[in-house]
């Protein structure tokens, strides 16, 4: 059998594969936007796509399911918080081909807002949970919980995290599973929740669980490792390679690979076997409320953080086995390295602009790469909540500022992706309420801070297709919004931006700005700019600094003088230039 | 036992093919492997760490504090700042190239230029390698990681597999000599220490 090195999300595209998945969809997320972008390479098997958002791709997955193929949805934690409507009830009326849902939580929130353990959705949405400890077990059980789906008629919730999704270990390749698409048959009773329906089907889905729960003292997803019987462990995940490395022979581990339902016969025979049980799980204690309602006394958060990622140390440290590590320390310090935007993005442009006017606005922020926009120099804006809200808020706090007299107006932000992905039904409500606020779409062609996936916008599928191309500037136009108060303009053009700021502050009722230019990072462009840069005579730049406020990386100044620092890396975009009053700056190449 | 490696650059210098192309070689030496990295924001111009463990059997995927064998460092300052990591009596392989972060570049921040000195003086075991002037050289500075490798190759004293075919076979196929010359060159510059 070949044996490749795979990230987690490599395997679980494979697993998906091997398992015989016909139907695949997600809205891309750090850590999960590469389960898709792997799936991709198997589209000849496997219908994949790009869904606006986390409720529609579980939605495309559940059709799927219910017609009878083996189906997968997959979103990052927080975009199973979106998904959770479908989710919810289709817990209820199970499944017809194996489903299953991949949620990539990520403790130590490396690019998240928060770090929601979403182990906790299994009880509530009455799904399956598996989880998964590395690369091998991601393949494994992802073959493992197709069957279980189907063998239970329930679906499967696959709970990766950041340290799981994104290192790499060896894999065992196997072949795919000729799983056919069982022939789909109506059938209102089981899969038409109105209330009738649905009080019935809730009676077989708890029968359904108590019969997992049964198969889960036997399930080969779980395994014990006996070692010393004077410490037992209890762990899932990540948390078993962190708990092996800190305690290595000197305990015995329960790993559970399958988290919901958990045995309670399993646990209890453990326990009793060992003098002391340890729970180590990161986030929430999931595992270890579960153990005390079984009446067992337990060690767990109280010595294991909730907060953030663990490792190694942090468990050797939380149970006293180790002293702090022996390290090197220097006096230097070395400075701080802040992601930022990058050279030529069309963001700094629309920032900056916006800055000027900061005594007369109070702007709120959304999820993309124009989040870093929140860092200093452009202090952007207050609040990044959730996908879409950029465009809602606005009309709540806009309310809450008229009551306490505050006059100044308030700015929305989002890019393309997120205003497909549930920005326009924000907008829709703006426009509906006649809300007196501005919102801006920040579109840069393509959803870039994950990596450059393809939307609605863009005319290009996930299986490389060209696909019919969605105009949001059209979108904004059908929801009758006047059209006095809509402006499109390059948001590297410092003047155009300035004059729509003014004019969308002095306006009353809704209005759109629309930045239009594709991100710097695209092939297209790069290949469009290719050898083009910007140059600052010395002898005309006086040291002012104009240039430096726009804070570009490509840009620095040393010895009283700017200069382009990284040639390779401007774009010759030309903000800059615009800033400069001495025209010390001016493009060349090209 | 594992032998840990803690690879650390800038978001775009190709620290992640480096340690791709280092684990395939270790997977066909027949050694248990996993690797760390962490994606998303950082791309954006910020530190990118990835990390590597090797040996008979490896557990946690990565690296703590006092932890890594070897340091391989992209960037100045990137060494710096990663030092808390290296286990004591470990080595540092690093570039002396230089990468301004914002706060440096809009003057909040000094940039600390004798960074290989203090690390030196700290650690002893400290390996120059100016694989961005070698690569520069060569024809791309985009060959920097590569001849990183080279130098973490010799470093690392690993034998039993061709890794210069490994090498070419991994990199664009327009680029293979340059990324040969490099490999070569960062592994010649480590026998030589």
């Amino acid at each position: 059998m070949k044996r490749i090195i795979m990230s987690g999300d490599e395997a679980i595209a494979r697993g998906a594969w091997e398992a015989g998945v016909r139907v695949a969809s997600a809205y891309p997320g750090t850590p999960s936007t590469e389960i898709l972008e792997n799936i991709s390479q198997y589209k000849d098997d496997i219908y994949c796509q790009w869904a606006n958002n986390e409720k529609v791709a579980s939605e495309i997955a559940i059709g799927a399911s219910i017609g009878g193929a083996r189906a997968l949805a997959a979103f990052k934690h927080v975009g199973m918080n979106v998904a959770a409507d479908p989710i919810f009830t289709v817990g209820y009326t199970g499944v017809n081909g194996g489903l299953v849902f991949i949620s990539a939580d990520d403790p130590g929130c490396h690019s998240s807002q928060n770090e929601q353990d979403n182990r906790l959705y299994a009880p509530h949405a009455k799904l399956l949970c598996l989880e998964p400890s590395d690369s091998q077990e991601c393949k494994d059980f992802m073959i493992a919980a197709f069957d279980l789906s189907e063998r239970f008629d329930i679906p499967v919730l696959m709970r990766m995290t950041t340290r799981v999704c994104h290192s790499k270990s060896i894999v065992e390749l196997g072949e795919r599973k000729n799983e056919g698409v069982k022939k789909y048959e109506s059938n209102p009773s089981k899969y038409a929740m109105l209330p009738a329906n649905a009080r019935v089907r809730h009676v077989a889905v708890e029968q359904h669980l108590k019969d997992a729960e049964e198969y889960a003292y036997e399930c080969p997803l779980n395994k014990i490792e006996w070692g010393s019987r004077a410490i037992g462990i209890i762990t899932s995940g990540i948390s078993y390679q962190h708990s092996r490395e800190a305690f290595g022979d000197g305990a015995s581990y329960l790993k559970l690979g399958l988290t919901y339902p958990i045995s309670k016969k399993l646990v209890k025979e453990f326990c009793e076997k060992v003098d002391k049980v340890y729970i180590i799980e990161e986030g929430e204690p999931y595992i270890e409320n579960f153990v005390r309602t079984l009446g067992i006394g337990c060690v767990g958060k109280e010595a294991v953080t909730i907060q953030g990622e663990l490792d190694a140390q942090i468990v050797r440290k939380a149970f006293g086995i180790a002293a702090a590590p022996d390290k090197y320390m220097v006096e230097t310090k070395a400075p701080a390295r802040p992601p930022v935007l990058c050279a030529g993005c069309p963001h700094r442009g629309f920032y900056y602009a916006l800055l000027k006017h900061k005594k007369e606005i109070v702007t709120t922020g959304d999820i993309g790469c124009y989040s870093l926009g929140v860092n200093p120099p452009f202090n952007g804006f207050d609040t990044a909540i959730c996908m879409g809200s950029g465009f809602s808020m606005p009309i709540g706090l806009a309310k809450a500022l008229e009551m306490q007299g505050d006059s100044r107006k308030v700015f929305g932000l989002l890019g393309d992706s997120t205003f497909f992905h549930s920005g326009l039904t924000s907008l829709i409500d703006a426009v509906h309420a006649e809300a007196n606020v501005c919102l801006c779409l920040l579109d840069n062609s393509i959803t870039a801070m994950t990596g450059h996936q393809q939307n609605s916008g863009t005319g290009i599928s996930l299986m490389g297709y060209e696909v019919p191309k969605i105009d949001a500037l059209q979108l904004i136009l059908a929801t009758g919004i006047d059209k006095a108060n809509v402006r499109v303009v390059d948001p590297i053009d410092l003047d155009a931006m300035d004059k729509a700021i003014t004019d969308a502050i002095a306006a009353k009722g809704t209005f759109v700005i629309v930045t239009k230019r594709p991100c710097a990072l695209l092939k297209e462009v790069i290949k469009a700019n290719a050898g083009a840069h910007c140059i600052i005579d010395p002898d005309k730049c006086t040291g002012c600094r104009a240039c430096t406020k726009v804070a570009c990386p490509a840009l620095a100044f040393e010895n009283k003088k700017a200069y382009i620092a990284d040639p390779a890396n401007c774009t010759a975009c030309g903000l800059c230039a615009q800033m400069c009053k001495f025209n010390a700056i001016s493009k060349v190449g090209k | 036992m594992t032998t840990n490696i803690l690879l650390t650059g800038v978001g775009g210098q190709g620290t992640i093919l480096t340690t791709k192309i280092l684990s395939e070689g270790l997977v066909a030496l027949g050694y248990d492997v996993k690797m760390s990295e962490i994606h998303g924001m950082s791309q954006r111009g910020g530190t990118v760490n990835t990390q590597l463990k090797f040996g008979d059997k490896v557990f946690a995927p990565n690296i703590g504090e006092g932890e890594a064998d070897i340091i391989v460092a992209f960037e100045k300052v990137e060494a710096l700042r990663a030092l808390p990591y290296l286990k004591k009596g470990g080595m540092i392989v690093m570039d002396e190239r230089e990468i301004y972060s914002m706060p440096v570049l809009i003057g909040q921040q000094e940039y600390p230029h004798e960074a290989a000195e203090v690390l030196k003086n700290a650690v002893g075991n400290v390996v120059i390698v100016s694989a961005s002037k070698i690569a520069e050289d060569l024809g791309s500075i985009r060959s920097q990681n590569i001849c990183l490798l080279g130098a973490l190759v010799a470093a690392l004293d690993l034998k039993g597999i061709d890794w210069v075919e490994l090498v070419s076979s991994s990199v664009p196929p327009k680029t293979r000599d340059v990324n040969v010359a490099a490999f070569k060159a960062g592994f010649e510059r480590v026998k030589a220490n």
